[in-house]
């Protein structure tokens, strides 16, 4: 089991530690709905180090990143983030990340659970003058969310964070500690991910709490809640090896006409071609808590199943994500939701759920 | 460190029962909120439900799992806490105070006789740990 470098941090601050992906983290500080509104209405401090970083390095690390990955990664001015995913041949899912398209190297950020298997299957797809190293060993990762993110982390900062914008990352100092800044996030709150060296990642903590003495820690538990109420898909759960990305509502992130193809286009293609069957939608429970794997029925018949479920602390409310067959994903289509061998009513809700958040 | 009021009798199915001559008023223990952690909803049965022993009466949901609520003893729900349905964190913050549950008037005291004495209680969540 590994451990981050801020697992002192969490012990220390009370947090309830669990297995995630093989990384001993915290799920809970306080209780995930006093850590969830606490982002929404301030700010909190999250340690994402499980999640993997895969640099890119050589002449055509662009091109390369651009077979790999569906979005469109010429578009990216240098010091720009992407969000992407990258598929297998067939349409399926690799892995959903980011690309940052930094000075003089690609750096990709991939999710914990998938660490080993992106490595590999980079690897495998290796081509052009390009150099693939593992670096998620050797990165410490925050995320510090919420409407006054900025606030905090200017008074620790080098450089003017208000012209960083949404999706833009920069390298810069906080005090005299070297560390990759992008203006990203998993809650929809305005805010910040930090990239550091492990050894100086629990002085960064450090220096966030001292700039703001009332920042909380914040767990795994605020964090699903945190995405699933912007509707952000979470790999393994609303997004796998056999879902694509265009049911799953993310044909935003995939560039089917750019130059040079990618890897998985094929399969898009042919899918699109037969048509989809299904998509991935949001909906909202009148009572109840759906979970993962619940099944959803409509016209009394299945027409579905949960792929992400929760309480919503901010609508106070069951919410889910899941796949329906295609002419009952249209908002206000009303559905139901087994629960524990009762159907309960739902409606499909256009995403976000939580409407007032900040990010910019 | 969990809570065992020495007062209560306890269940393997983690609840606590204080009898009140013919009625056990009963929650879920210190060791059951904070396991199930952030409860959301809780669900009470009917007054004037007839119940049996080990049945299931209601159901407890948390933001990461949801619990059934047993009857502890067989008889009638004279009682439920309304204000836990309205407020389910009590249950968190007071489980043997604001966050009990549901008095039922006790049809066989002797149903009691295996309930587990707050020695006893300590030792199962012991082993659990």
């Amino acid at each position: 089991m590994k451990k981050t470098p801020f697992y002192e941090k969490h012990i220390k601050a009370g947090g309830q530690i669990v297995d995630f992906a093989g990384f001993l983290m915290p799920i809970r500080f306080e209780g995930v709905i006093p850590e969830h509104l606490i982002v929404r209405k301030r700010v909190g401090l999250f340690d994402v180090s499980h999640m993997g970083e895969i640099e890119i390095r050589g002449k055509d690390r662009i091109k390369f990143t651009n077979w790999i990955t569906t979005n469109d990664v010429t578009r990216l001015k240098t010091n720009q983030v992407q969000y992407t995913t990258m598929l297998y041949p067939d349409g399926g899912i690799v892995d959903d990340l980011l690309v940052y398209n930094l000075p003089d190297r690609v750096f990709l950020v991939v999710n914990a659970a998938n660490i080993d298997k992106d490595y590999q299957w980079i690897q495998e797809n290796k081509r052009f003058d390009v150099a693939i190293r593992n670096l998620s060993d050797q990165t410490g990762q925050l995320a510090l969310q919420g409407p006054i993110a900025q606030e905090v982390i200017s008074k620790i900062c080098d450089d003017d964070l208000d012209q960083l914008r949404y999706y833009w990352a920069i390298e810069t100092k906080i005090r005299e500690i070297p560390v990759i800044i992008s203006r990203t996030g998993y809650t929809g709150e305005d805010g910040f991910e930090i990239y550091t060296k492990p050894e100086d990642g629990p002085e960064v903590w450090d220096l966030l709490f001292s700039a703001d003495p009332e920042l909380k820690p914040i767990g795994l538990g605020a964090r699903d809640t945190l995405r699933l109420e912007m509707k952000y898909c979470l790999y393994g759960n609303d997004i796998t090896k056999d879902t694509n990305p265009l049911e799953a509502g993310l044909g935003w992130v995939v560039a089917m006409e750019k130059e040079g193809g990618f890897i998985g286009r094929d399969g898009l293609t042919k899918i699109k071609e037969a048509g989809l069957r299904r998509r991935l939608i949001g909906f909202m429970m009148a009572e109840g808590i759906p979970r993962h794997n619940y099944e959803i029925f409509a016209d009394g018949r299945k027409i579905g199943f949960v792929t992400s479920g929760n309480y919503s602390p901010c609508l106070k409310k069951g919410i889910g994500m899941g796949y329906v067959e295609l002419g009952y994903h249209r908002s206000g289509t009303e559905i139901e939701v087994d629960i524990r061998g009762k159907r309960k009513p739902a409606v499909v809700i256009k995403p976000p759920f939580y409407k007032d958040f900040s990010h910019r | 460190m969990v809570k065992i009021p020495n007062d209560l009798k306890f269940t393997r199915d983690h609840e606590w029962v204080r009898v009140e001559g013919n009625v056990a008023v009963v929650g879920i223990t210190d060791y059951a909120q904070s396991e199930l952690s952030d409860i959301v909803t809780v669900e009470l049965p009917e007054v004037g439900r007839r119940v049996k022993q080990g049945e299931s009466i209601g159901t407890i949901e948390a933001v990461k799992a949801v619990a059934d609520l047993y009857a502890v003893v067989s008889g009638e729900v004279i009682e439920v806490n309304k204000e836990v349905m309205k407020t389910p964190d009590v249950v968190n913050k007071d489980p043997y105070g604001q966050g009990w549950m549901v008095k039922i008037q006790i049809s066989d005291l002797s149903e009691l006789r295996d309930a587990l004495s707050p020695e006893d209680y300590e030792k199962l969540i012991g082993e659990k740990e």
